[in-house]
This record gives structure tokens, sequence and C-alpha cells, in this order.
């Protein structure tokens, strides 16, 4: 992949990212100046207290939310004043999601959730059916494949989750706190999932206020109040 | 289509299925109360408007019962005005020859018949019936829809010219005369002459007349009748004209050529007088028509009603499924991907209500079709009668107003702004 890169060799490149709620009589600015790089096959946690704006920013580099201002670069294609169907098309081509709360289909089986990304672009059944079985083996659920989520436990949805978000390949995994709703255990298992991803050649951008789970990415970006506080890379 | 897209098409269907599934578990009760009123929507849609198309071909029937190709009737009647010194008044009745004249002088008239009547005992054994005898050509039959039935026929040229003494007499006539026997073949007494019936008129519904009805009269034939009752005049004439365009046209001749042999005004109406069966027939048509246009109406307000109902649990499944609606939106569902879904959630909602109705409509009708009621209400309303083209304008309705109670929900799913919906706290 590697048209994913921009010209100067970043798959992410944003400058001076602001974001302005405004509620009613109230604006809340969530992000405020965001500089931030990131290049393939890099692993990067961001932290920061609750309301810091962390969900705001994998919004909008998952092309989820528009920023008020700024300029954003995704593999060299700038998302400002795209439509919502060339969005949607970056969303099930380049970006593969993780949820806190998984976000599956209740009613669909787990090998039906991994299919939908495929659906949307269009894949044909067996093709489908196939890509989306190896996933679910990569995520070592072979046998669970016809569950609905109900039938699975916590930490099972979210791999189903991971599953999914891989399925389409993506340029980039976006995980907001992947662990939150999981017992230490079941964390622990996704954590070290998020590893063998990596190890293997898969950007991620992972956010968490766990500092123990943040201590196994590269890169750690901290956010106070909108604003990048600190940005450390740990040597290998 | 090609067949991968297809493919992805049942796929989606196929999701559209489970998603229904889901939510006729979570409102059973308000969707089976949505669907009940697209059902009856339907059903008061298809009757009404087959209640119409049975009406209309009762008219239909009807407006033939008197003859088609816009026959007209003439009588005589009186002068309105002096002319050329003669006064005002002055009485206008038919010679023999004037249909004759008529038939010559006129090419906008295709045929003519002469009717001459009198009101006569007919007797078969000891039973005597009193009924107008009419003395007509043999283009009577054709021209004011006096069918013989099977086995009988009408009037011909060697009746005419050998004055034979034949008859043919109206259903309900021949049924007083002879009761449920064979008819044709046998005879009659009128004024100690005997007749042979030579046949019996074809049942048919009349919505127009003048001097009864059809069936309880009888046809002889007008030379026959000359000979036997030798005061009477030609009553009226009967003729049909060349085309509906031409009827005006022949209409202004009649009165021309009279007007000249009789010596009064072509511009005075009242010196003859003409029934234009043509009036009747363009109020009967209107009838037909705005009766099932005003059903067709209110039918269709209702199934409107209908639609409202369905639009709304719409609206509410989208608020309920936001959350979805933006994991699908973040997993790449374009708009259509989106919106799809629930079009055809509503379509299938209308859908499966529509065929309860229709499926109900068609027993009710099915069911009248079968009552053994030989009524005379029956021939003026007619029995409601389902055709093709109410079942395409059925659809067609159902069809927008599914679509229509699908797309303005799904519009608002495709607006759903994804990181909104996806916000946890
Ligand atoms: N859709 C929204 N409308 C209004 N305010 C919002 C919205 N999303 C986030 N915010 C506000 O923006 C700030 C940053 O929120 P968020 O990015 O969710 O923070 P974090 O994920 O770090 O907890 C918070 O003050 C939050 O209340
Ligand atoms: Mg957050």
């Amino acid at each position: 992949m590697s048209d994913d890169k921009g010209r100067d060799g970043q798959m992410i490149r944003m400058r001076q990212i602001r974001k302005v709620y405004s509620t009613g009589r109230v604006e809340v600015e969530a992000l405020r100046g965001i500089d931030l790089d990131i290049p393939r096959n890099e692993y990067v946690a961001i932290v920061g207290p609750s309301g810091s704006g962390k969900s705001t920013l994998m919004n909008i580099i998952g092309c989820l939310d528009t920023p008020s201002s700024g300029e954003y670069v995704l593999s060299g294609e700038t998302v400002g004043g795209l439509d919502r169907n060339r969005l949607a098309e970056i969303r099930n081509r380049h970006i593969g999601f993780v949820f806190q709360n998984f976000n599956l289909l209740p009613y669909a089986s787990a090998l039906e959730n991994v299919e939908l990304p495929l659906l949307f672009a269009g894949v044909s059944a067996r093709e489908r059916r196939e890509r989306a079985a190896a996933m679910l083996e990569k995520v070592e659920l072979q046998d669970r494949m016809e569950h609905k989520p109900t039938e699975l436990s916590g930490g099972q949805m979210q791999r189903v989750a991971i599953a999914r978000a891989l399925v389409n390949e993506p340029a980039i995994i976006l995980a907001d706190e992947p662990t939150g709703n999981l017992d230490s255990g079941s964390g622990k298992g996704i954590v070290g999932l998020f590893g063998d991803l990596h190890a293997n050649g898969q950007t991620i951008v992972m956010i968490t206020h766990d500092s123990a789970v943040a201590k196994l990415a590269r890169r750690v970006v901290q956010i106070r109040d909108g604003q990048i506080t600190e940005d450390r890379t740990v040597a290998a | 289509m090609s067949a991968r897209r297809f493919e992805v098409l049942r796929a989606e269907l196929l999701l559209v299925w489970r998603l229904f599934r889901t939510d006729a578990a979570r409102q059973t009760k308000r969707i089976a109360l949505t669907v009940l009123a697209i059902a009856w929507g339907t059903l008061s849609i298809v009757l009404l408007l087959s209640f119409g198309e049975g009406l209309k071909r009762a008219f239909n029937k009807g407006k033939r019962g008197m003859g088609e190709g816009g026959i007209g009737v003439l009588w005589g009647g009186s002068t309105t005005r002096a002319y050329n010194g003669l006064p005002s008044g002055r009485a206008i009745a038919f010679r023999d020859e004037d249909a004759d004249l008529l038939a010559q002088r006129i090419p906008e008239i295709a045929s003519l018949s002469r009717e001459y009547a009198i009101r006569r005992g007919l007797t078969v054994g000891a039973k005597t019936v009193n009924a107008r005898i009419r003395g007509v050509d043999p283009t009577f039959g054709q021209l004011r829809n006096i069918i013989p039935q099977a086995g009988g026929r009408f009037i011909d040229e060697a009746d005419m010219s050998e004055k034979r003494r034949v008859i043919v007499l109206g259903e309900e006539l021949a049924d007083d005369l002879f009761g449920s026997q064979e008819v044709v073949g046998r005879t009659l007494q009128i004024n100690q002459s005997t007749f042979l019936v030579i046949g019996v008129m074809q049942p048919k519904t009349m919505m127009g007349m003048y001097s009864g009805p059809d069936k309880n009269q009888a046809s002889i034939p007008s030379a026959t009748f000359k000979s036997m009752f030798t005061d009477s005049k030609i009553e009226d004439i009967v003729y049909r004209p060349v085309s509906l365009e031409l009827a005006d046209q022949a209409k202004w001749q009649i009165y021309r050529t009279l007007a000249a042999k009789y010596r009064f005004d072509p511009e005075d109406e009242r010196a003859l007088s003409v029934w234009d069966t043509r009036e009747d027939q363009r109020i009967v048509a209107n009838i037909g028509l705005g009766i099932q246009m005003f059903l067709g109406v209110i039918g269709t307000l209702t199934l409107f009603v209908g639609g409202m109902g369905v639009a709304n649990i719409m609206y509410a499944v989208v608020k309920e499924r936001t959350r979805e609606i933006g994991v699908k939106m973040a997993l790449g569902a374009k708009m259509r991907q989106v919106m799809t879904p629930f079009i055809l959630e509503a379509l299938l909602m209308t859908v499966v209500g529509g065929l309860m109705g229709t499926a109900l409509a068609l027993m009710l009708i099915v069911g009248v079709s079968l009552l053994p009621l030989k009524d005379a209400a029956f021939d003026f309303l007619g029995r409601p009668t389902f055709s093709p083209a109410i079942a395409a304008a059925t659809s067609f309705i159902l069809g927008t107003i599914g679509a229509l109670a699908g797309y303005f929900p799904a519009r608002r799913a495709a607006s759903v702004n994804p990181a909104v919906s996806l916000r946890y706290e």
C-alpha cells in the first residue's frame, strides 16, 4: 500500500485543526489547533483526561466529522470539502473503526457483522464470506461465526469488531478506548491482538486513558483541553 | 443489473427482512394496526373502484339499450311562429313517404326506420295480453338493438313485400303469453288475424326509453301494420347518422328537408321533436367517470392516512436506529445504502397490507357475483367488477404511498451525523 502515503511520507497530516461545537448559546472549542503527522506503520496511543477532545480528534481522523478549520490530508487526499458519499467511500476503504461499546448489529451473526464493510464496498457473496471467515479465524473466533453478539462475551464481541475493522484491509485502525468496557483479562487479550497487528505492519491509532495500555504503543500523544501537550516516541 | 450488484442487493434485502422482524417484534401492535389501516384503505379503494367499474359497465349496457351510434328519434311537433303566411301553432305530422324522402335526400343518415304504433290485445288460447304493437321496417332491429335470441330472426324485406303476418316479441311479453315454452314458431291472434312468432328479443338493459320498455312490446312489418290499421299515422322515425360527428349535420338536414316540404321555418325547433341519444350517452359517460373518480379519491385519501401511519412508524424506527445508522456510516455505507432499507421496509408493510386488502376485496367481489340475486337494482347499479386497470391503479397508488412513506424517514436517516450518533460516554 505504498500509495497510502502522502508526498511527504505521512499517512495522516493535520495542520491547525480546530473543532468548535455550538450547542445553543454555548460554544465548546473541543480542538484548538492540532498539528499531527502519523507515518505509515505507526502505533500511536492518544491519551488525556475525559473531555479533552480525544474522541473528537478520532472522529476527524476517521472522516466521521469535519474540522471547523485547519487542513487535513489523508493518504495524500485533502479531506475538506468532500461530499458525504465520498467520505463514506474513504471510511470504507481506508479506515477501520473499533469502538469502546463494540457497536455490532445485534440481529446479525458474527460473520455477517464482519461482512458489512464488504457489503458496502459491493464485494460478491462468496468473496465476502471467505474474507470475513478468514478474518474471524485471525482473531480466533472461527467456531463462533454464526453466533449473535448477545451470545458472545465482551472480549469476543470486541474481537468480532476488530475483525470487522480489518476486513477491508484499511490503511489505518482507529480504536476509541477499545478496552474500556472489558475486564482486565479480556482487555489484555485485545491489547495483545493490537500488538500482533502492528508487528505485521498495521498502522494503529488507539485512544486510551489506561497508561499501562498506552505504554505498549511506540508513540504516545497527550491531549489536554484540545491541544497536544506531549508527543513522545519510545525507542523500540 | 450485473449479477454481482443483484447479489449485493439480495444480501441487503436479507438484512432488511431481519431488521423488519426485530422491529416487528418490538412494535407488534403498532405495525399490525398500520398494516391493517393500509389493508382497509386498499380494501375500500379496490371495492370502490370495482363498484364504479360495475356501475360504468351497467351504464354502458343501458346506454346500448336504446340503440348505438348516436341514434335519433324524430316526432312531429307544432310550429311556434308564423311562416310564409301560415299561422303558428300548426301541427306537423309525417306521412308515409317522408321516411323515403329523408333517406334519399340526406346522405348524413346511414339508416332509418318508420315506427307506427297501436295498443291491441295479443291472444294465445284463452289468454289475452294488451301490448304496444309497432309496425317497423327491417332496419329497426339494428337501430334499436332489438336482437333476436338464438333460433329466431327479426323482420326482413320478404316479410315487408309480402305483408306477412309475422311478429317479434319482447322477452317479457313472450313470457307472459307463452310461459317458459319454446315460442318461435308458435302463433297468436291480433284482431282475429293469426300471427307467426319469428323471434324473441334478447334481454337488455334500457336506461332511456319512450312508450315503455322494449321487453313488453311487439314488432310487426310496417307494411302489414298499414294494411291492418288503415287509419294509422307514422308515430316516429328512428335514424342513425353516418357518424357521431355528422349527427348535428343530419339533424339540421332533417329540419331543412321537412321545413321545405311542410313549409315551416327551419329555425323553428318545436316544429319537430328530436330525441338525440348522444346527449344521454355523454351524460351517462360523465356520470360513470365522475362516480369512479369520486370513489377513487375517497379510497386514495384513506390509503394516504394509512401511508402516514407507515411513515410515522418509520420515523420512530429511524430514531431508534440512530446508532446503528451511525455504525453503518462508519463502516462506509453510502447515502443510498443507508436509505434503501427504510424504503424497502415501508414498502414491505404497504405491500403486505395491500395484499391483504386486495385479497379481501376480491373475496367480497366474487361473493357478490355469486349471489343469486336477479334484481332490477343490479341492472342499473351493476355488480362490482375487478379489472386489470383497477389492479394497476391500486398497485400504483400503493407503491407511491409506500415509497413516499419510506422516502422521507429514510432521508432523515441519511442526514444522521455519525459522529454524534456514535458518541458514547
Ligand atoms: N457533538 C457534540 N456537541 C457538543 N459538544 C461536544 C460534542 N462532542 C463533544 N463535545 C464536547 O467536546 C469536548 C471534547 O469531547 P470528546 O472529544 O468526546 O472528549 P474525550 O473523548 O477526550 O472524552 C467535550 O467538552 C464534549 O462535551
Ligand atoms: Mg471519548
